[in-house]
């Protein structure tokens, strides 16, 4: 068995996984009722509802793992932004249509790599989840991957939308596959693999993606970080968290 | 009731000697209880109201997308907020199919949309109030889905073939919306002083809305004698309201939650409970666009749709695209 030092880097390496679908998936609803067509409408709360559902999973054993009887729920609405460990791209503002879709894609390819992986994870618990993940995120990929591609090989409009769109998420790309000392531990203990070792996988998957969508994909290498350690995340997160656990702040202690 | 002050087309209900041998072969259809299909005769005057009804309908599930979803970012915990973004997404389901069925009488649903963001179409007055607290998220599974789904179990037997389908898989899913929404009240009503104020706040704000859904006593109706003839009206405005209110008041009972109607009572000869009318003039200014809520559902329906319009003609020029590529490689 894993020793404490073990269980807290699993502990961090679940909250990223958790942080990330709960954040993304909080950003989806955003949506609810106001997208382009009715079909979208249905298809992004799918998309929300399964992000929301994974995050049940890995948080849930996020607290398992702490020990302290913390919930998922807890988790989810009683910690403040420093604790929260996901990537900073998933807690960016939705700005349209086009840059929710493509941010959908840039993270549901990362995702489709890494749960692949997590399924023969060394912890079973891990595994499960990922095995549970892996068909929602097959789908999810394929389909922001096809509207992608429908939105950049569109219309001139919709082609420089899409090409902006990119454009300003890249630099956020990059922190899904930096690593730390969490990662080492996960990768010693046989439990998750190092993030840049997704990397060659993934950048095949977007440039085949981004190249039948006629986009440019930027070359610039630099990126944002400090999500997924917690050191700093953008300003966007406070104002998310301020909507999303009011009612747990506001009335502590009430069951709903 | 999702669809309310439907006019029904033509002049009311014709004797068999006005009608001619189509409308009479139709009618006799209708009364044996056959389904009519998209394909079969069918009187102009049915044809239209049907598109009135069903397309009201359809946009009705589309703007309740809206105070439901006003909610989704601020739910409790996080099986609250998975069943919210459910029966949010079931409820534009529901107005996929009604679309869908509005389309096979020969109107396609861009046109609905157009009805609708023009004002030329309605939806049910209900969705334009706010929904103002947590409680209220409980109310509207429970009091207007409750409401709908006594409208909607008797149109399952409608005579319109695709509508009846529609009704029929759209009430297996309000019946599980309508539980949902009772089991929020039931824990804001077992909870903290602060939760039942919100169950109660929003019992007193729901409770005369939902009863308007029903629309105005239509007993003397000939429009609504027509459409009840046809069995695209399954109950008067009355049956249904009485019934609902039946249902409702041991349920608020049950919740320890005390409902808006000092006049409220049961009454032994009828068989039945007293009630209060709700302000049928407020009922008139929602309708007309004088309800809490209704420029804020406008404005953000023809915003998704103006801002949604690049979306619509990049993914249509992509397809004009792949068309052509492939025409070009035959």
């Amino acid at each position: 068995m894993a020793g404490k030092t073990n269980d807290d880097a699993l502990f961090q390496f679940l909250l990223r996984m958790g942080d990330n679908s709960l954040i993304l998936g909080h950003r989806v609803s955003e949506w609810c009722g106001l997208s382009p067509v009715l079909e979208e409408d249905i298809a992004l709360a799918n998309t929300a509802l399964d992000l929301i559902g994974q995050t049940q999973f890995w948080l849930g054993l996020a607290g398992e793992v702490e020990g302290k009887g913390r919930t998922a729920d807890d988790l989810a609405f009683l910690r403040d932004a420093w604790d929260f460990r996901n990537v900073l791209m998933v807690e960016l503002p939705n700005g349209d249509f086009g840059q929710t879709m493509m941010r959908q894609f840039l993270y549901d390819a990362w995702s489709q790599v890494m749960v692949g992986r997590l399924i023969k994870s060394g912890d079973k618990r891990i595994a499960d989840i990922a095995e549970k993940a892996s068909k929602e995120v097959a789908y999810h990929v394929e389909r922001s991957a096809d509207t992608v591609v429908g939105l950049g090989d569109g219309s001139e409009e919709s082609h420089a939308r899409m090409q902006a769109a990119i454009d300003y998420l890249w630099p956020y790309v990059g922190e899904m596959f930096d690593g730390d000392e969490v990662d080492a531990a996960m990768v010693a203990a046989g439990i998750a693999p190092d993030p840049a070792s997704l990397r060659e996988e993934y950048d095949a998957l977007v440039n085949k993606v981004l190249s039948e969508a006629t986009l440019k994909v930027p070359t610039d290498v630099f990126h944002h970080k400090g999500g997924r350690t917690g050191y700093m995340h953008t300003e966007h997160l406070g104002h998310l968290l301020t909507s999303m656990q009011w009612l747990q702040r506001a009335y502590p202690g009430a069951t709903w | 009731m999702y669809a309310q002050l439907v006019k029904t087309a033509g002049t009311g209900v014709k004797t068999r000697e006005e009608m001619s041998d189509e409308e009479r072969n139709f009618q006799d259809r209708v009364d044996r209880d056959e389904k009519i299909e998209p394909k079969d005769w069918m009187p102009d005057d049915y044809r239209a109201t049907l598109i009135r009804q069903i397309g009201q309908h359809a946009h009705s599930e589309i703007v309740g997308q809206l105070p439901e979803g006003n909610w989704i970012t601020r739910a409790p915990t996080l099986e609250r907020k998975a069943i919210l973004l459910a029966k949010v997404q079931d409820e534009a389901g529901h107005g996929l199919y009604l679309y869908g069925a509005a389309e096979t009488l020969g109107v396609t649903r861009d046109e609905l949309t157009e009805e609708l963001l023009s004002g030329r179409m309605k939806y049910s007055s209900i969705f334009n109030y706010p929904t103002l607290n947590w409680a209220d998220i409980g109310a509207v599974g429970w009091l207007v889905d409750g409401a709908a789904i006594m409208n909607q179990v008797p149109l399952q037997r409608t005579s319109y073939g695709p509508y009846s389908r529609a009704m029929i898989r759209i009430c297996k899913e309000e019946s599980f919306h309508q539980r949902q929404g009772y089991d929020i009240m039931m824990k804001m009503a077992a909870g903290n002083d602060a939760q039942r104020r919100m169950a109660q706040d929003a019992l007193n704000r729901f409770w005369y809305p939902s009863l308007m859904m029903f629309g105005p006593s239509d007993k003397d109706s000939v429009h609504s004698a027509q459409s009840l003839a046809w069995k695209i009206k399954i109950d008067t405005n009355d049956e249904l309201r009485q019934r609902f209110v039946d249902q409702t008041v041991p349920q608020a009972k049950y919740l320890g939650l005390t409902i808006p109607d000092e006049h409220l009572k049961w009454n032994e000869d009828r068989g039945a409970h007293d009630f209060s009318e709700p302000d049928w003039t407020e009922f008139f200014n929602v309708i007309k666009g004088k309800g809490p809520c209704n420029v804020e559902r406008m404005e953000a329906r023809v915003k998704a749709w103006e801002d949604g319009a690049w979306v619509r003609d990049g993914l249509m020029a992509h397809a004009r695209k792949k068309t052509a590529a492939r025409t070009a490689a035959e």
